[in-house]
């Protein structure tokens, strides 16, 4: 019997590390290439080992594209390369607070604060921001289509018990939904309520098939092919700001400095508002690049 | 009525015939010995009646019923498989009590509780192994388990007895016991028994008729006595005198 | 993680997987008990498959079980995905060629003689593979062990199909996947602890049932 676990045990491993080794293999193909003018995918610059950090951000930066589009520049330039681990926004924070990230790039202004009062961060810089969306079925059954505060909105969407799905993650976007509810002065729980505990995609695909609402970042939702309908936008508290911060016990602050100048200064801020303009027609994030 | 009948039977292992017999006929109520060299074909014919393997072609009539041996199902055999017992040389004992392995077959045949429990007594009484009846069968000696097996078939009091070579591998004591009850079943109910065996004297003991089959075919079959004493071909004299090459 | 709730996940982990691996032995047993007695033609076509299916990838049956019970899928109508059932319906696409697998080399491990011996003493055919299933019942066992680690443990395919919803779906690897992702690293590690507690128990649970049996079964 032992045998036989521990086969199967291995084989799992073995197919753990297949998938670990394709996944870490897709970056190299940016499918943003033609975007940037100057963004020739550089092989790996020849300069020495050490050159390299590692850039703790969220899914959204990673899974829309725009880190495809603009780490390949920096990386030439800079002879930096640039390690990302894509989690969300709760373990970004929590690899910056042990010292296992060098930058953070991230989006939940509340927690960003803390960390770098906590004295776990320094240089803080916002970078840029995007916007959410409530989006649900076209068939609105609360009838929050046009209205304008997304507080409202979501009142209604809790008094009628219309299905919401929630990330429930502790992801920059859960955190958003979350300080709509407190705003709105409404707990969110009951049958209606589902939280998902997965990312933006699996979230979204769950809303699509369950006919219900959610609420999402523009980049993920426009990259999915779904039948949902955007129902709610523009409303202040549906602008989601990224922020850019060195962690304090980095080991490399010169490399990691040089990553925040690249993403906050002209060129870098540049390729941020052009992205993704070719692919949906305007641009998923809007650069408003300024120091804390 | 009265008999044993396997007519037209040819079993062939790839395309070597094993054996080929016209017909082959054992009256109720007899004790036959089967003898010959190993490879001769003895345990194909008492598996091909068992319905344990099935030939290209054969009849088999079985006290008044009449099969076709190549075109028989499982299921459709199972109510002749019911009349028979069988004794292999090596005993399988299944991972249970010897009990529950002398109860399997009645427990097959869906026998109550109380009737079972008394058979079972019986049986172990007529071996003489009642007082290992909770034992697991696996920590028996392999004497002992062979007198169980044999007790596990006696139990469901079969009219036809197919035993392969019982007690080829059984120490004296044990054989005498295994005689004495295959000798009492036969006396007592008109068991018909046919016995493989190479121990010369156990058939010249036991049998009324005996068979001499080599090389797929019944070459001799008499009365006991002159079976041993006068044997008719060449063959069979050479077979028992021990000069056969085999 | 609140107490009751990792109770909750705790007790779905357990009823999923029971009952997947319930199911995954009444279609397995049978067939691996046929597969290990009789021959056929095809039948080294049917084995070959058994066995790449024993190693199915999970995220695949995963992916399938989800086109198959989506919205806009085939089976979409019947409304499952994102339910227990839907986590029921891709482990048991999991175990059952485990178990189908492992009986069949548990019966192919017991001699010939001993369904020789059934049939002889006059069982019918369905008697016949019960008393085979019992005798092989030691391998059959560890087979029921290794497909309950395998549901119990996996991650992919519920994860995909049963969506991780809270208090409706969650089980125990979904809920660590999540508390790593929020980097809750102690509460994840505190649930694998538990998984890997209650995969030592069972499997313990289940040698002591084989040895106690193989010790003394009675009339």
């Amino acid at each position: 019997m032992k045998t036989i676990q521990s086969m199967i045990a291995l084989f799992c491993l073995a197919l753990l590390l297949l998938l670990a080794a394709c996944s870490s293999s897709q970056p190299a193909a940016a499918p943003e290439q033609s975007n940037p003018p100057t963004a020739a995918p550089a092989p790996t610059p020849s300069a020495s080992e050490k050159k390299e950090m590692i850039l703790a951000t969220t899914t959204s930066t990673q899974d829309s594209g725009l880190l495809d589009a603009l780490l390949p520049v920096f990386e030439q330039q800079s002879g930096i390369s640039v390690k990302v681990i894509a989690v969300g926004t709760g373990q970004a924070i929590k690899l910056g607070e042990e010292g296992n990230a060098d930058v953070l790039l991230v989006h939940s202004r509340k927690a960003e604060d803390e960390f770098v009062e906590k004295g776990f961060g320094i240089n803080a810089y916002d970078v840029m921001y995007n916007q959410f969306y409530i989006v649900g079925p076209a068939e609105d059954p609360a009838g929050i289509k046009g209205v304008q505060s997304a507080k409202e909105a979501m009142a209604k969407i809790a008094e009628k018990q219309s299905p919401f799905v929630s990330r429930g993650d502790d992801s920059g976007t859960d955190k958003k939904e979350k300080s709509i509810w407190k705003e709105a002065a409404i707990t969110p729980e009951g049958s209606w309520y589902i939280s998902s505990g997965q990312g933006m995609g699996e979230t979204l695909q769950m809303a699509d098939e369950m006919r219900a609402y959610t609420l999402t970042d523009e980049a993920t939702f426009l990259s999915r092919k779904l039948n949902l309908e955007v129902l709610v936008q523009g409303d202040k508290s549906l602008l989601n700001p990224y922020g850019i911060i060195q962690v304090k016990s980095s080991t490399k602050p010169e490399e990691g400095m040089q990553l925040i100048r690249f993403f906050t200064e002209e060129q870098g801020q540049k390729l941020i508002g052009e992205f993704g303009k070719e692919t949906y027609g305007k641009g998923l994030f809007v650069p408003d690049a300024k120091q804390r | 009525m009265n008999r044993v009948e396997v007519r037209n039977l040819e079993v062939t292992y790839g395309n070597r015939t094993v054996l080929a017999l016209d017909r082959v006929v054992f009256e109720r109520g007899g004790f036959y010995g089967i003898v010959g060299p190993s490879g001769a074909g003895k345990s194909t014919l008492l598996r091909v009646i068992n319905l344990l393997e099935k030939p290209v072609s054969g009849q088999l009539h079985l006290f008044g019923e009449e099969v076709d041996l190549s075109t028989l199902s499982y299921a459709k055999g199972m109510p002749l498989q019911r009349q028979m017992g069988f004794v292999a040389q090596k005993p399988s004992m299944f991972q249970a009590s010897v009990y529950d392995n002398v109860a399997l077959g009645l427990r097959y045949r869906k026998r109550n509780r109380v009737q079972i429990q008394a058979l079972v007594q019986e049986a172990l009484d007529l071996v003489e192994l009642s007082h290992l009846s909770d034992q697991r069968a696996h920590t028996l000696s392999g004497g002992e388990a062979q007198r169980v097996a044999l007790a596990r078939t006696l139990v469901c009091e079969p009219s036809l007895l197919l035993l392969d070579e019982p007690t080829a591998s059984l120490d004296p004591y044990n054989i005498s016991i295994f005689e004495r009850v295959i000798q009492t079943i036969h006396r007592q109910k008109h068991t018909t028994i046919l016995m493989i065996t190479h121990n010369l004297p156990q058939a010249r003991r036991l049998a009324q008729t005996c068979l001499f089959v080599n090389n797929g075919r019944i070459v001799e079959r008499a009365d006991t006595e002159a079976f041993f004493h006068h044997p008719h071909c060449t063959e069979l004299a050479d077979f028992i005198s021990g000069r056969m090459i085999c | 993680m609140m107490t009751q709730d990792v109770w909750e996940v705790i007790w779905l982990s357990l009823q999923v997987t029971t009952v997947s691996v319930a199911i995954g032995m009444l279609a397995g047993i049978p067939t691996g008990t046929l597969l290990g007695l009789y021959s056929f033609r095809g039948k080294r076509i049917v084995v070959a498959l058994i066995y790449t299916c024993m190693g199915l990838p999970p995220v695949l049956v995963g992916v399938v079980v989800y086109l198959l019970l989506s919205r806009y899928g085939p089976l979409g109508a019947l409304g499952l995905l994102f339910t227990p059932e839907a986590m029921i319906i891709a482990q048991v696409v999991l175990v059952t060629p485990i178990l189908a697998g492992l009986t069949m080399s548990a019966v192919q491990a017991k001699e010939r003689t001993y369904w020789e011996t059934a049939k002889s003493l006059g069982a019918s055919p369905v008697q016949m593979m019960i008393t085979i299933v019992r005798e092989a019942r030691g391998g059959i066992w560890s087979g029921v062990a290794a497909a309950y680690g395998r549901a119990i443990s996996e991650v992919g395919a519920v994860m995909l199909v049963g969506g991780n919803i809270e208090h409706h779906t969650r089980v125990m690897t979904t809920a660590i996947i999540l508390e790593t992702r929020t980097g809750n690293f102690t509460a994840g590690l505190q649930l694998g602890l538990v998984l890997l507690a209650l995969s030592f128990l069972f499997n313990s649970f289940l040698m002591a049932g084989v040895l106690n049996q193989m010790k003394s079964r009675r009339r």
